[in-house]
């Protein structure tokens, strides 16, 4: 069952003479349930479809559908509710709001995005938290956490609005080896047990060894002989 | 929404020191200004009391156009004796009317038998007087307070030019309506310390006696001063009053009478206003420290969280919470910032007032300052802090919850 599908899908910043395609009618398909990647050197349009998938920016032309939704339309207030309702994002960075702590990050998009009622946030909490690990970390601040328990977090609240699809750009960049391969295990099991699509940008042989899609991406056009999972059209 | 002040709260927290400086410029302002209107409103309230309870009382009324004359104190406007009554008549009807005097003002000549000089009386019904004036006879410097038949209160100014005392005889002459000169023996009951603004250096007789001066044939009236239970419900009163008071009219279908409150009848109104306009400047100077300094805190809060103002974003928290978000961390800081240094203003007016510095006003001196602390006038300033706190941080709020989040994501 198709999760994300795009049809020729361009991207240009800019207009007239200093336009810059990103993006140059990029065709294809990811099902539910995937653990692909898209990899390519820097400036090839990882990051930018990664955007587009999340309804962060919005397509110049082609036709993108998640969950059956068509985005590419979206504005600013949609597109955050789409955000709210069906994905959840990891950062390289982490990005873990310093004044919260662990249990109050997760528990974050419970309350600002989706209004989940507090008697059920807890459960719903702590069983993420438990799931990565961080059980027992729950009342420190981030500045108190390692890179690797920042992650998890991160990782907790990406998945703790019972997203479809979870994207993650290079989230193993800021990390060890030890702690990167803990991390993509942590969050394939993850996907095992919850069903969560992930989609990745990296160039991280160790994420790339490990999904089980990869579409590479170069100058803004998936290469066709570099696919393999997933499904490239055209 | 407590989730978004639980969040703006921590925000606040994470820089301290900012946020102390802030709060203390918010509390220094707030402090400043409710002191200065404390201390201000004190001595208008002093002032006040000092001019309405000493000779002009709270109201006065007067036959139409009389108060346009009242330097030449025309004997020709007074009021008839009808009239009078049925001003008491109402006036006693009326709850809110503590007391009321009516009295008979008039210019004469004052001789010591060997000097001769102008003085303006007011004849009285003593007993009438002291309930409507009571300050009026705390005056007296020397002599008995009190107003007898057969004797005169001379203000200070004119006893000491005239170089008369207590005890001593003196002759009052005037000239009543019809032209014709009168003249009587008083003595000088006692010497009246002068006080601030018109009215404030009479000489004070029994209105009998001024009935024999002026060789009236019936008792005429030239205004009633009237004072009322509360103070700050004047202006209701002097409503009502004014509207049963124009139903009195003559025969071409004019009102008859006039009534003003001692705002129309004292220049020391316009003293009161300038305070007003000072306070207003003053409140003025506070908005602007509040502005400048919650909306330097947050543009800069703003421009240090932007790649969490794009993380929050990309979770999906929709922009007004985003806005939100930001407007309570302004508004926290405008109302912790009111409500410590509404605080700390009420333990200054305690203080000041148990350090009893005293100041001299005109001719009087040693008034003891005695400062209170009006709630409302508190309320006010905490009200304009909070408020300006809030417009202040919403353009910095705008600012971040109209993000691009990618950019803000990727800002370094």
């Amino acid at each position: 069952m198709e999760l994300v599908r795009a049809q020729d899908l361009t991207k240009t910043y800019g207009t007239g003479a200093t336009a810059v395609p990103a993006l140059k009618g990029v065709s294809f398909s990811i099902e539910k349930g995937a653990f692909v990647s898209f990899i390519g050197p820097s400036g090839s349009g990882k990051t930018t479809l990664l955007n587009l998938m999340g309804c962060l920016d919005r397509p110049t032309g082609g036709r993108l559908a998640v969950a059956g939704i068509e985005v590419g339309a979206f504005g600013s207030k949609d597109g955050a509710r789409f955000r709210g309702r069906h994905i959840g994002f990891i950062f390289q960075s982490f990005n873990l709001i310093p004044v919260l702590t662990v249990f109050e990050n997760v528990e974050y998009p419970l309350v600002m995005v989706q209004d989940v009622p507090a008697a059920t946030r807890s459960g719903r909490i702590l069983g993420l938290l438990e799931s990565v690990g961080m059980s027992d970390q729950q009342k420190k601040f981030p500045d108190q956490l390692s890179g690797g328990q920042k992650q998890r977090v991160a990782i907790a609240r990406a998945l703790v609005t019972h997203p479809e699809l979870v994207l993650a750009d290079e989230p193993t960049a800021n990390l060890d080896r030890d702690t990167a391969h803990t991390i993509i295990q942590l969050m394939k099991r993850i996907r095992d047990e919850l069903g969560t699509t992930f989609v990745f940008s990296t160039h991280d042989a160790r994420i790339i060894d490990q999904a089980e899609g990869i579409f590479r991406i170069e100058d803004g056009k998936l290469q066709p002989d570099g696919n393999r999972g997933g499904s490239h059209h055209g | 929404m407590a989730n978004i002040w639980r969040i703006a709260g921590r925000n606040l927290l994470r820089y301290k020191r900012r946020t102390l400086l802030t709060l203390s410029l918010i509390v220094v302002g707030v402090l400043f200004v409710s002191g200065f209107a404390a201390v201000t409103g004190s001595f208008k309230t002093l002032m006040i009391g000092q001019i309405t309870d000493s000779f002009v009382g709270h109201m006065q009324i007067h036959r139409r156009g009389y108060l346009a004359a009242i330097d030449n104190l025309p004997l020709t406007m007074n009021l008839k004796p009808q009239a009078v009554k049925k001003v008491e008549t109402l006036l006693e009807e009326t709850p809110q009317i503590e007391a009321y005097s009516p009295r008979i003002k008039f210019g004469g000549m004052f001789s010591n038998f060997t000097e001769t000089t102008n003085i303006r009386l007011n004849g009285v019904d003593p007993e009438k007087e002291a309930r409507t004036v009571p300050l009026l006879l705390p005056r007296v410097m020397e002599g008995e307070q009190a107003i007898r038949k057969g004797e005169i209160l001379v203000p200070e100014l004119l006893a000491r030019g005239m170089k008369v005392k207590v005890g001593d005889v003196a002759v009052v002459i005037a000239t009543n309506k019809d032209g014709s000169v009168n003249g009587k023996q008083l003595k000088v009951g006692g010497i009246l310390e002068s006080a601030t603004g018109p009215g404030g250096r009479d000489g004070y007789i029994h209105r009998e006696d001024a009935l024999e001066i002026l060789r009236m044939e019936e008792m005429e009236i030239s205004e009633i001063a009237v004072r009322v239970k509360e103070f700050a419900r004047l202006q209701e009163v002097f409503g009502n009053l004014k509207s049963e008071l124009s139903g009195e009219r003559n025969t071409e279908g004019q009102p008859i009478l006039e009534v003003h409150t001692w705002e129309n009848l004292s220049p020391f109104y316009n003293i009161a206003r300038m305070i007003d306009m000072m306070t207003l400047f003053i409140k003025l100077m506070l908005i602007a420290v509040v502005l400048i300094s919650i909306m330097n805190v947050m543009i800069m809060a703003v421009y240090e969280r932007i790649r969490e103002i794009g993380t929050m974003a990309a979770i999906g928290t929709l922009p007004a919470k985003i806005l939100s978000l930001f407007l309570c961390e302004g508004f926290l800081l405008g109302a912790i910032g009111a409500g410590i240094g509404s605080i700390l203003s009420i333990a200054m007016i305690y203080a000041i007032n148990l350090a009893g510095f005293t100041y001299d006003f005109g001719r009087q001196t040693g008034i003891v300052l005695s400062v209170s602390v009006d709630l409302y006038e508190l309320a006010v300033i905490s009200g304009i802090v909070v408020a300006v706190a809030a417009v202040a941080s919403l353009q910095p709020a705008v600012k971040a919850s109209r993000m691009d989040p990618i950019r803000a994501l990727g800002y370094v």
